[in-house]
């Protein structure tokens, strides 16, 4: 199993670092011919209109949706998690976004950085304590299709959500140290 | 730090995550909304809203200070990515104007005139995060100590020359690596010598790295200068006037931006460096006096 981490801007190398210390063999994504033996993407948290910018210069778009529908699984966290989207509310005119999963998210919902925070966090399906979640001019998810389970919500707004082998997180988990999500990635999304 | 039920805001740790987020990124220096719309679009990951572009101040003289506020609001509302913005060293009112306007980032910068010759800002103080130069890894970790969440090689802002960006980014990598050679003992004396705090120190020693994140700036004027940087080991580039200094800004700003993610990579380094226009005219630092070099501030 080889989990490919999209590198064109942001905080890619912290999910690198968490995929290894927890044994799997991951890929730094630069150009789209290297999803060819990837079996799980994740989309990390960066600037979401930089990224999607890069994205739509080197063809990342269909490629993506290409693979997934080719069986790859797709986590995004936080503008990982805004370019999944089916719809995105606050966004540039001409932001595009991969539509892959049914959720309705908001850009910069909770205001600019000094309104970034950090909150304990239920997640369904991670055990053995609350999750810390580290919000940096987050999004929210506003709503969820029917076949789209919430797994994590903060003060009402969704923050965490799962579709199948599609996983969308507002927060960063690659800023904490702890494995937890990215351990549920590899063995209930990737490997399920 | 700000805690209210289980919510808490202004930690180091948001501080210095959105640093995380913008690496491998390009943050540009704009004056006004159409220029703050033009970066964007090419895809930088910040601006920095500012009254006047480096090679300008350099050329105006006089004292350089904080923008106008209106400004700054004018930027602020005409993008979605984060905007940073200036104050000059140790001008704590200055940053506390800046935290008031809702700017993403301060740059506490010696591009803008020094208030204070011994002090920097106690950038614990404030719930914004901080970005402060550094020539070498002591500076670095002094403004760590202050408070700084990230911060950038200095360089020699407005020169469009990057060769003082290549020397500090050097000295910091060549003392990291020197301290990653120390004993634990040894580590006290390395302290001294830095002029930082032993804690730092020692952090730096055992991890290999600097404990923030890193952007080179000062000279940026190329796609190629931009990759130069990144190869360094820098997390990311600010340019400055190297973007609105030449002769097709979107077209460099697009340009820059794809070599920093593609840093490695020369062909797409050599494609995007086609036809760009006029890059911005170059100053040899060897003709601006001591006294002009902005590099200089900063204690």
């Amino acid at each position: 199993m080889k989990v490919g981490v999209l590198a064109l801007q942001g905080a890619f190398r912290e999910h690198i670092v968490t995929l290894e210390a927890l044994g799997a063999s991951a890929a730094a994504i630069r150009l789209p011919e290297q999803l060819g033996d990837i079996t799980g993407l994740i989309i990390p948290g960066g600037e979401s209109t930089a990224i999607g910018k890069l994205m739509r210069t080197y063809g990342f778009y269909d490629a993506i949706r290409q693979h997934h529908g080719a069986g790859m699984a797709v986590w995004g966290t936080c503008a990982g998690a805004i370019l999944m989207a089916s719809e995105v509310l606050d966004a540039l005119p001409d932001q595009e976004a991969l539509g892959l999963m049914d959720i309705a998210i908001r850009r910069n919902a909770y205001g600019r950085q000094v309104d970034s925070f950090e909150a304990d966090l239920d997640l369904q399906g991670i055990g053995d304590g609350p999750f810390r979640g580290v919000f940096i001019r987050a999004p929210w998810i506003e709503s969820v299709g029917d076949g789209t389970d919430v797994l994590a919500r903060h003060d009402g707004h969704i923050v965490a959500a799962r579709q199948g082998d599609l996983m969308a997180t507002t927060f960063h988990p690659e800023l904490t140290g702890d494995p937890r999500l990215h351990r549920y990635f590899l063995d209930s999304i990737i490997g399920a | 730090m700000t805690e209210s039920g289980s919510t808490t805001t202004g930690t180091l740790r948001v501080k210095t995550g959105l640093a995380e987020m913008l690496k491998g990124g390009v943050i540009m220096d704009v004056v006004n909304a159409e220029q703050a719309k033009i970066a964007e679009d090419a895809g930088a990951v910040a601006v920095m809203a500012l009254e006047r572009v480096p090679a300008d101040i350099r050329a105006a003289g006089g004292v350089a200070r904080m923008a106008d506020p209106t400004i700054v609001d004018e930027v602020v509302k005409s993008v979605s990515i984060p905007v940073m913005a200036k104050c000059r060293i140790g001008h704590f009112v200055e940053a506390q104007v800046l935290q008031s306007l809702g700017v993403d980032y301060i740059d506490e910068s010696e591009v803008l005139t020094p208030v204070d010759e011994e002090h920097h800002v106690n950038k614990w103080d404030f719930a914004v995060p901080f970005v402060c130069g550094c020539r070498n890894l002591g500076e670095a970790l002094r403004r760590i100590a202050e408070g700084a969440a990230m911060v950038r090689t200095k360089g020699e802002p407005g020169t469009g020359n990057v060769v003082e960006a290549v020397r500090h980014i050097r000295a910091v990598s060549d003392e990291i690596a020197w301290l990653k050679g120390l004993r634990p003992e040894q580590l006290y004396a390395a302290a001294k010598d830095l002029q930082a705090p032993h804690e730092l120190v020692k952090w730096v020693a055992e991890n290999g790295k600097l404990p923030v994140v890193n952007f080179s700036a000062g000279g940026i004027a190329t796609p190629a200068d931009a990759a130069l940087m990144m190869q360094l080991g820098c997390d990311g580039v600010f340019v400055g006037s190297g973007i609105f200094k030449s002769g097709d800004p979107s077209k460099r700003a697009k340009a820059i931006v794809e070599a920093t993610t593609h840093f490695e990579d020369a062909e797409i380094i050599a494609r995007v460096s086609r036809n760009l226009g006029e890059a911005m005219v170059g100053i040899n630092i060897s003709d601006i006096p001591d006294a002009e070099r902005m590099q200089e501030r900063g204690w």
